[in-house]
């Protein structure tokens, strides 16, 4: 059996007296393509929180190639939400990956060197950015950023990568190319993908989890009409644009298609 | 004035002061703004009027009293904001009115006559002492010497606090140090233009400086030079009308802002309408 990136066991997270996530236990193996999916409030960010050390754990267990979340740091890149960042912040695209680069704790008088911008540049080149290097972040794009936090995430020369929604609020063809660079890059390092593209999401992984504040299925990137509907409560459509295989079987009726928050 | 200047030693402090002064701003506002701590900012001015009153109670030097009161109320504001049991707004709020509060009951309890405090309040920078000059001396260069020795780190944590502290910045320390930098920042303000306009003069000439430059760097540089402009010119203002420097100082800076907030608009307006035309 292969080693493993991150071990959970038993998991729970509360905010206050409301639990995020209940009784998690999750392995996820080197080198391994794994997608997390559940509805909105379902638990996705707070469990890559947790893996990060971001969170504090309420009960359980959480180790990232065999040490606790935060002291093997430089081996995880996190991409974070997009919502989550101030797009008009006074810093160019070539600047953002650059703080990929930067020491641990404290620098005082800390310059990049000239690998550092090379590094940099080569990275923007790696995600299709490089004419936009001196870009500012405002003036970019909804797939120019996120392809951005990928560039940022993959300075720090992780093995393991962490991406919260990356295709929310994308183009389709800018969603294309980040599957096509996530695959690329799987066979270097362990991917978590958080992600409310439930379709692509099947056709892209190795694995599947299904999260909503408990695990509701993890195994093949198969869904049964059962997970889905005990996941959001209620049946999903789910639309195949261009993707190899379908999911599901289609149905009728009533509609609800969650394509995550804009 | 220039005359005056050379004659009258009190001018050259105020004048010295106000320059040292619009540096602080010039960093700190700029990463105020950034960070969206203008209101924190405020907070943690307005409770440094409780360390007044006990300077004055006590018997030991205000500003003295000003900037350890400053410094708990950065550091209990950022703790419960931290800790974000209570939304940080209120704690702010409260902390604002507790310190006002303190200052009035420890003045009240002064025996005497109550000094005059609208030195504190509203500034006056022509009564700047040696010591005060000296203060702010030392506090600039701290301020000044802590963001430009990390400046790398702070850029990454004023932008993304979350990845920073991810690969190993320490996130939680630049915080607690930026509320400490902002007191400061806030003792250095509070002889210029006064406790209750400090909230002008940290964001005016920062934000006037967010119209003319993308780039964090040089949005510090050009608001500490707006600041220095500001200051001087308020300062003649003052000597010439005879009116609170504080007052003279914080009208300019804020009409400047409308000023080029106006132009900006403009602008864009114009801009907006040249694409407009290009497409038809």
């Amino acid at each position: 059996m292969s080693k493993k990136a991150v071990h959970v066991e038993n998991l729970s997270v509360y905010y206050g007296r409301t639990p995020a996530i209940k009784d998690i236990c999750l392995d996820v193996a080197e080198g391994e393509y794994l997608g997390i999916i559940g509805p909105n409030g379902g638990g996705k960010s707070t469990l890559l929180k947790a893996i990060l050390g971001l969170v504090p754990v309420s009960s359980g267990t959480v180790r990232v190639f065999g040490e606790k979340p935060g002291s093997c740091a430089a081996a995880i890149g996190y991409v974070p939400q997009f919502a989550a960042l101030d797009k008009r912040f006074p810093i160019t695209v070539a600047e953002v990956v650059l703080t990929g680069r930067l020491k641990k704790g404290l620098a005082p008088f800390f310059r990049f060197s000239k690998e550092d911008k090379s590094t940099a540049l080569l990275l923007l080149k790696k995600v299709g950015l490089e004419e936009l290097a001196d870009r500012r972040i405002s003036d970019l794009s909804g797939g120019e950023f996120q392809k951005m936090l990928i560039a940022r995430a993959l300075a720090v020369n992780p093995r393991l990568l962490l991406l919260d929604e990356p295709t929310a609020s994308v183009d389709a063809s800018s969603r294309e190319q980040i599957y096509a660079l996530l695959a690329d890059l799987n066979r270097e390092m362990t991917i978590i993908l958080v992600t409310h593209d439930l379709l692509a999401v099947s056709s892209q992984v190795q694995r599947l989890a299904c999260l909503n504040g408990h695990l509701v299925y993890h195994g093949e990137p198969e869904l049964s009409e059962h997970v889905v509907n005990s996941l959001y409560g209620c049946p999903v459509d789910l639309i195949a644009h261009g993707v190899p295989h379908r999911v599901l079987k289609s149905h009728g009726e009533e509609t609800h298609h969650d394509q995550g928050a804009v | 004035m220039i005359k005056a200047l050379f004659e009258y030693q009190f001018l050259q402090n105020a004048l010295i002061s106000g320059i040292l002064a619009s540096v602080v701003c010039g960093i700190i506002g700029v990463i105020v703004i950034e960070k969206k701590l203008v209101m924190m900012s405020g907070g943690i001015a307005h409770t440094s009027y409780g360390g007044v009153g006990l300077g004055y109670l006590l018997g030991f030097e205000p500003i003295i009293g000003a900037f350890l009161f400053s410094i708990l109320a950065a550091l209990g504001i950022g703790y419960a904001k931290r800790k974000g049991g209570e939304r940080s707004d209120v704690i702010i709020g409260l902390f604002w009115s507790l310190g006002m509060a303190l200052g009035i009951l420890f003045i009240a309890l002064m025996p005497g006559y109550p000094p005059d405090l609208s030195s504190y309040l509203f500034g006056s920078i022509l009564s700047v002492t040696k010591t005060d000059l000296y203060l702010t001396a030392g506090l600039t260069v701290i301020v000044t010497a802590v963001i430009v020795i990390f400046y790398n780190d702070w850029k990454a944590y004023l932008f993304d606090e979350e990845f920073a502290s991810i690969i190993g910045v320490r996130a939680v320390f630049l915080e607690y140090l930026l509320l400490i930098l902002i007191a400061m920042t806030v003792v250095v303000l509070i002889r210029v233009v006064g406790i209750i306009l400090v909230i002008a003069l940290l964001t005016a000439p920062a934000a006037t400086a967010g119209f003319l430059t993308a780039n964090l760097k040089r949005r510090m540089v050009y608001a500490a030079l707006l600041g220095v402009v500001f200051c001087v010119a308020g300062l003649w203002i003052s000597y010439v009308m005879n009116i609170a420097s504080g007052a003279a100082i914080v009208i300019l800076s804020v009409l400047c802002y409308f000023l080029f907030y106006a132009a900006h608009s403009l602008r864009e307006r114009a801009q907006r309408k040249k694409i407009a035309a290009g497409i038809k």
